[in-house]
């Protein structure tokens, strides 16, 4: 159990360091944390559509990632679709999945401890009688989800898990879909 | 009128730095708004108990001397000790006399109330930090027929309607009302969101011991990795029953109280619950395991592993496979809220740009550093991890009573006058 191991850095490419300085910066520059997210979509034909991102606003200011970044979905074949691209649902199971992991490298990486290998399997049920309309009692969304980690780690695995819960506790994607949240859609 | 330091609020926290201002011989009023002990007069349920055992709560000069120093204290009999320990400390007292405003003056501080004014040097805020219970803006959305409560409105659960009973928030107090109220034959549904998971007794001896015996109430906030996360964490699921039972959530479940995650809305007459439940429970279960592992490895290092009880790991937290994220009020026979969503302090009457932005006090242990002069007293982890503690206040008050005399002496000093206040 005893950590007697040398002191080599622990380097998971995650800048500790910057993100705490953020967190102290926020504290007087409250104003500064407010983001907003965006995205675009375009149609284009039966169920397939691309979406892009581009920019976004924080720190008081317009922001740009380094280039465009685009998302096909299409439905399955069994759907009578062509199957271009992912589901959208399969989008969102791929952004929890990404947002956890990020998360768990920067809680690694804050407990100075060294990650070999992290890896998911997501899984999510879902009955599909509700987005088809056949029983209003079933809701259109997942019946839930099932998330499988597998890391290796200079840590115990008690403190994987704890590593892997405070991972989902600062998760913006996994609070976004475990809580509600108002959705306005317009008509421009 | 004219004192050299003005302690606002006679309970354990202000007679504990009468004692030691008294001690150092330092010209003070102590000002109380009601009785002595008030809020635990006034703004406690009757069943409510200390969450500490007897013998933990010294106060300088004062102890427990009775013959069950592992029980734990009514309100009534909280109140009495307090009373008799105000008896010993005789400060110079003045009840019934509500402090109104605090302001900055030239030399020190202005401090307004019902009996008239009083200028000093110093001032000591000891009002405490469990003034106002929290009602979060979605209660707003509950329904009109909903009775709301706070547990500073509570009572007992025969007071309450027949009925169902969502309980808001799984700390000491949602934990011990969800006890309570279930056990009156009203079921309870409880919405947990983060908390912190503790049995009373471990291998044999009180939590509370340990807690003591290991060192960790004496923890210091400026030793604690992350101090923001320490003075933020809810309190220990615990009870001072005479049966000392856990009230941990499978506790709970066991009396057949229904658990939820966190309440994350109300809307269309329907309250909904955060997925989250799993996750907080899990985060709950290891850091209670922390903690055990930390009594074990201190227990080991002390030769008492064969003294005690050998040690043993609660089962985790019970939750079924799906909880519900939602809840109709009326189909599911719920008649009423009671919000234990925790506690803030009340600075309404303090005018001295001291607050951040959330209404807590900026302070470094308790030095009001931006008011020169000015002290707080009893809030979670001040100074210590027991700052909040009846057995806290003791050591806070010697603390911030030498810094406060250190002070006076600088600025006494500093108009060529050191005897001014001596």
């Amino acid at each position: 159990m005893t950590k007697a191991k040398v002191d080599k850095p622990v380097n998971n490419g995650v800048n500790v360091e910057a993100l705490f300085g953020a967190q102290e910066a926020l504290k007087s520059a409250p104003e500064a944390a407010k983001f907003k997210w965006r995205a675009t979509v375009q149609w284009i034909k039966g169920t397939h559509s691309r979406s892009t991102v581009e920019s976004f606003y924080g720190l008081g200011a317009e922001q740009k990632h380094k280039s465009k970044f685009a998302f096909d979905a299409d439905h399955p074949e069994i759907f009578a679709a062509e199957d271009n691209a992912a589901t959208p649902v399969e989008i969102v199971l791929a952004g929890l999945a990404s947002c956890l992991t990020a998360g768990v490298a920067a809680v690694a990486q804050a407990r100075k401890v060294q990650l070999r290998f992290v890896s998911a399997t997501l899984e999510a049920g879902m009955d599909i009688c509700g987005i088809l309309g056949v029983d209003e009692d079933v809701r259109n969304g997942f019946d839930g989800i099932k998330v499988t980690y597998k890391i290796d780690a200079d840590a115990s695995p008690e403190d994987i898990k704890a590593i892997v819960a405070q991972s989902q506790k600062r998760s913006a994607v996994y609070d976004i879909i475990t809580n509600p949240t108002n959705v306005t859609v317009e008509v421009a | 009128m004219r004192t050299t330091a003005v302690v606002i609020g006679a309970g354990q926290s202000g007679l504990a730095m009468s004692w030691w201002l008294a001690a150092r011989s330092i010209d003070h009023v102590v000002l109380e708004r009601g009785e002595i002990a008030n809020t635990w007069r006034t703004e406690r349920w009757p069943s409510l108990t200390l969450l500490t055992p007897n013998w933990q709560s010294r106060l300088p000069g004062f102890g427990y001397e009775g013959d069950d120093p592992d029980g734990f204290r009514t309100m009534p009999e909280t109140i009495s000790f307090i009373e008799r320990y105000a008896r010993l400390v005789s400060p110079p007292l003045r009840t019934h006399c509500r402090v109104t405003l605090v302001r900055r003056t030239a030399d020190g501080y202005e401090v307004v109330t019902g009996q008239g004014t009083w200028h000093c040097k110093a001032v000591v805020l000891a009002t405490g930090g469990f003034n106002i219970a929290n009602l979060p803006k979605v209660s707003e959305a509950a329904p009109p027929a909903i009775t709301q409560l706070t547990p500073a409105q509570y009572r007992n659960p025969e007071s309450l309607e027949k009925g169902g009973v969502l309980v808001v928030g799984a700390a000491a107090t949602g934990a011990q009302l969800a006890d309570e109220i279930h056990r009156s034959g009203r079921p309870v549904t409880l919405a947990a969101g983060e908390h912190v998971r503790a049995t009373r007794m471990y291998r044999g001896r009180d939590i509370q011991w340990w807690m003591d015996a290991t060192g960790l109430n004496d923890e210091r906030y400026d030793q604690v990795e992350n101090l923001t996360r320490a003075r933020n964490l809810p309190s220990f699921q615990l009870a001072g029953y005479p049966d000392r039972r856990d009230i941990d959530l499978n506790a709970l479940t066991s009396l057949g109280v229904k658990l939820v995650g966190r309440l994350a809305g109300i809307r269309d007459g329907k309250a909904q619950f955060s997925g989250s439940l799993r996750n907080v429970c899990e985060l709950a279960d290891l850091k209670l395991k922390r903690l055990l592992n930390r009594i074990d490895e201190w227990a080991a290092e002390n030769g008492l592993s064969d003294a005690v009880d050998p040690p043993h790991r609660p089962e985790p937290t019970r939750i079924e496979a799906s909880p519900p994220l939602g809840l109709d009020f009326v189909k599911a026979g719920i008649r009423m809220i009671v919000w234990a969503t925790g506690f803030r302090p009340d600075y309404s009457w303090l005018d001295v740009p001291v607050l951040d932005r959330k209404g807590n006090i900026r302070h470094d242990g308790g030095v009001v550093t931006e008011a020169p002069g000015m002290y707080v007293m009893g809030l979670t982890f001040l100074r210590r991890r027991k700052s909040s503690l009846i057995d806290g206040a003791g050591d806070d008050a010697r603390d911030l009573s030498a810094h406060l005399a250190a002070h006076l002496g600088a600025r006494s000093a500093g108009v060529g006058a050191a005897a001014a206040d001596a």
